[in-house]
């Protein structure tokens, strides 16, 4: 262990950590991110310690445990290097003949490479995999290289070396103005500009100051955040302690879901490290400043992830938002100014820092600059983390980074934000993704998950879907949210069971605008959001739903009807055997029959079939 | 002091008021819920809203919760205050049917059914019980637990709690009635939180009325008083 206590200390550290690593020593990447481990990862990894100790080579080929690589859809993921053969669904038996073939011989394993299942080329290196092709990683960049339980590793790549510089060359305002001039705005959502926010808290009266990482990250299918903090989060604690700096903190905060454990760990460990290396606590890289940060476990309410709520579940108070003003930057923490970003805003400021608003603000568009993680899920082909300047389209998102959508089926939309968001459907695939684009869709950036609807996906039920999980997030102080988002689930679940009225779209509508407008915080305020947008994209569905008692995409159970065509069924039997519900009869080699008193719609039927002799209607 | 209009009327209030106190005092009303001038305002009911249309408006506030700031331009009356609390007594009454308050109140706004029945609970957590517990009696006794819609008012563990000493602000402070006392000569409960204690009698005139707990300070305060 080394303390480091000027920059010239921690350029020489970086120099000899970079002189005593050969970068043509073998070395094995091996994910190590929650999906991949999820998927086995960890087994991987220890199998090839004990494949290449019993072999001997433990010193001469070199293995990292990483965060996560992006390519969840095809975990684990090996990443060989320096060669850069990219090794999918790698699993414990694949190892051995790895290191005989790969590692020692140099060849390449055909059955475990990446088939591009659009052109069907077989790509054998990481860069030319397609979906890593259009992606600008720059907040993920290091999470293949490094070991995020090793501050070495980070200080190697250049770590820290933003906040060096923030310490050394520049005053607290400067490193203020730069992060204001880099065109930096919160990735949480909302995008409220990181550096007016920063200089609120700055000017703000008080001798006690606090900043916050809000990494209460907890919309349905997004871990953006979980991924930067499970595999560089040495990047967090730097943007921390630059933004601490800046503002004139001396204690910061991150408040984790407890569901993280990994991240959880990985960031203590990494704030020990910290502290032990001088670059955390008591007089930072020798510049006299201090900084203490410390881990709060959050406890499980999506409420959590407003600034207010979060704030009184750090008081160990009920985790309920309260009204603003007065603003977290007057009076945040324990009634002192207080600045909150979130765990993607952090990890963006060393970037700022070290290599200057000039060359940040050259990414992205004018409005939104730099680059915008999305974690790409549902129907779609590449399920993974993806890092793409912001401005990138939804298309090149979907098709060519995600490979499109599973069955060659067509995309309706895409659901952007989450709960808080709104759908963006196909027709505007071609807007660029900014702040302010999204928003004349009526979607918002959020906080980056993107949930892919194939056609067979009903807009209805997606809309009831997040209404629910609204509905029981709710903190339930005020009536609109509490009430209002619980009516319009009702609405919403008499509609995808066939007991829509005439009017049920326009109450909707109307109660949608009052929560938006009444509420007292943003998840109110945005609860409406997926409603509003289906709506708005999606009426005709709605209009179906209500007047003609169907659902087009053979979704809502209550609506729709399994049946035998008696000219396909050979009276196979098939289907009889399998129903769970015993609702199909007839006699061999005779059409069958489904009783649709007994029918429970589960769908069995149709994919048994060999004969597409079941239709839904 | 801070000047502002209010529907057009130029009013002043002291620094650090809200909209509703500056609103109040000049006469002008706004319905309230949750609020209470012996509380700490809380923002839940949101029927006290308001248009903020200067600075940085126009937005609806919650004028129980958002300060009088100089120069803002406020009106009570308007076509979108008025939506926005026609929706919130809407969605009351089809929460809290059987309220005698919540009743006018619809009926006031004019809300005759309410479009989405919710339930037929009487407690609307306005939440006045749970602070005048903790602020004016400090005894703690009951609290906001879970969340959504399944939130409710409850002591803690949902076991009859000690803390509480009976007296009765609860019951007194509750606008629909949905906290009960009972009275059973030298017994007193307060149904909801199944508290349940037998009250002193007091020495001049018999009746029960007293929790034990408070009888002890009565007894110092008096004593301290005579000496």
């Amino acid at each position: 262990m080394t303390i480091v206590r000027t920059p010239e200390e921690l350029e020489n550290l970086k120099e000899k950590l970079v002189a005593s690593s050969d970068p043509d020593r073998p070395r094995v990447s091996v994910c190590c991110g929650t999906g991949c481990r999820v998927l086995g990862s960890m087994d991987v990894i220890e199998a090839f310690r004990t494949e290449l100790g019993s072999r001997g080579l433990g010193n001469e080929i070199g293995i990292v445990g990483t965060g996560c690589h992006g390519f969840c859809e095809k975990g684990p993921v090996v990443v060989l290097k320096p060669s850069g053969i990219f090794y999918q669904r790698v699993g414990v038996d694949d190892v051995a003949e790895i290191v005989s073939e790969s590692l020692l011989n140099g060849a390449v394993i055909d059955r475990l490479i990446y088939v591009d299942p659009a052109s069907g080329a077989r790509v054998i290196y990481e860069e030319d995999v397609p979906f890593y092709q259009k992606q600008q990683r720059l907040v993920l960049d290091l999470n293949g290289d490094i070991d995020p339980t090793n501050i070495e590793d980070y200080i190697a790549f250049g770590g820290y070396y933003g906040l060096s510089k923030a310490l050394h060359q520049m005053r607290p305002e400067k490193v203020v103005e730069e992060v204001t001039q880099s065109g930096l705005r919160g990735r949480g959502g909302a995008g409220f500009p990181a550096g007016l926010k920063w200089s609120l808290c700055r000017e703000a009266k008080g001798d006690t100051k606090y900043i916050i990482c809000n990494a209460d990250e907890g919309d349905p299918g997004a871990y953006m955040d979980r991924s930067i903090m499970e595999g560089n989060p040495h990047r967090v604690l730097e943007g921390m302690i630059i933004g601490a700096y800046a503002i004139g903190a001396h204690e910061g905060y991150v408040y984790i879901r407890n569901e993280y454990p990994l991240a959880v760990e990985n960031l203590r460990i990494a704030i020990t490290q910290a502290e032990e290396y001088g670059l955390l606590g008591q007089n930072i890289l020798g510049s006299g400043f201090d900084l203490s940060i410390h881990i709060r476990p959050g406890s499980g309410a999506f409420v959590c992830g407003e600034e207010t709520a979060l704030m009184a579940s750090i008081e160990d108070r009920i985790g309920e938002p309260r009204p603003r003003p007065p603003y977290p930057a007057v009076s945040g923490l324990w009634g002192k100014p207080t600045n909150i970003n979130n765990v993607e805003t952090w990890a963006n400021v060393p970037i700022v820092i070290d290599r200057g608003r000039e060359a940040y603000s050259q990414i992205g568009t004018d409005q939104s600059t730099g680059t915008k993680i999305f974690s790409l899920v549902g129907n779609i082909n590449n399920t993974g983390l993806v890092e793409v300047p912001m401005g990138a389209t939804l298309s090149e998102i979907v098709y060519d980074i995600g490979g499109g959508i599973p069955a060659e089926k067509d995309c309706k939309a895409v659901q952007l934000g989450g709960p808080s968001g709104g759908c963006v459907p196909k027709e505007h695939f071609d807007v660029p993704i900014d702040y302010e684009s999204l928003q004349e869709l009526g979607a918002i950036m959020g906080s980056g998950g993107m949930v892919v609807c194939d056609e067979d996906t009903c807009m209805v039920e997606l809309a009831r879907f997040f209404m629910d999980f609204v509905q029981q997030e709710s903190c339930g102080k005020c009536v609109p949210c509490r009430l209002g988002t619980r009516a319009m689930l009702d609405v919403l679940t008499g509609i995808t069971r066939g007991l829509g009225q005439e009017g049920d779209i326009e109450y909707l509508e109307e109660l949608g605008r009052q929560i938006t407008a009444s509420s007292l915080c943003g998840l109110g305020q945005t609860a409406s959001n997926p409603v509003l947008s289906t709506i708005r994209h999606f009426r005709d569905e709605y209009e179906v739903h209500i007047r003609d008692g169907r659902c087009l995409a053979h979704v809502c159970k209550s609506l729709i009807l399994y049946s035998i065509d008696a000219e396909k069924c050979t009276g196979c039997g098939r289907c009889l055997r399998k129903c769970p519900a015993e609702a199909i009869s007839g006699a061999k080699k005779e059409p069958h029959v489904i009783d649709q008193d007994k029918c429970v719609k589960c769908g069995t039927c149709l994919e048994l079939c060999k004969f597409d002799a079941v239709v839904v209607e | 002091m801070v000047t502002l209009s209010i529907n057009g009327q130029q009013v002043q209030g002291v620094d650090g008021s809200s909209i509703l106190e500056v609103a109040r005092e000049h006469g002008i009303e706004i319905p309230t819920l949750c609020y209470h001038e012996a509380l700490e305002p809380y923002g839940g009911c949101r029927l006290c809203v308001v248009e903020l249309k200067a600075p940085r408006g126009p937005r609806l506030v919650a004028s129980c919760v958002y300060p009088a700031e100089e120069g803002a331009v406020v009106e009570t009356d308007s076509e979108i205050v008025h939506r926005s609390r026609r929706m919130t007594a809407e969605l009351l009454l089809g929460a809290a049917p059987n309220a005698k308050v919540i009743q006018a109140l619809a009926a006031r706004m004019g809300v005759e059914k309410p479009r989405v029945s919710l339930s037929d609970n009487n407690c609307i957590l306005c939440g006045l019980c749970v602070r005048a517990c903790r602020e004016i009696v400090g005894a703690n006794a009951i609290s906001l637990v879970n969340r959504g819609f399944t939130k409710e008012v409850s002591p803690p563990f949902e076991i009859g709690s000690n803390a509480c000493v009976g007296c009765t602000t609860c019951v007194f402070l509750c606008p629909t009635g949905a906290i009960k006392l009972e009275e059973v000569l030298a017994n007193r409960s307060v149904h909801h939180w199944d508290s349940d204690f037998e009250a002193v009698a007091c020495k001049i005139c018999g009746d029960h009325y007293l929790a034990p707990e408070l009888a002890v300070d009565v007894e110092k305060v008096l004593s301290e008083e005579n000496a």
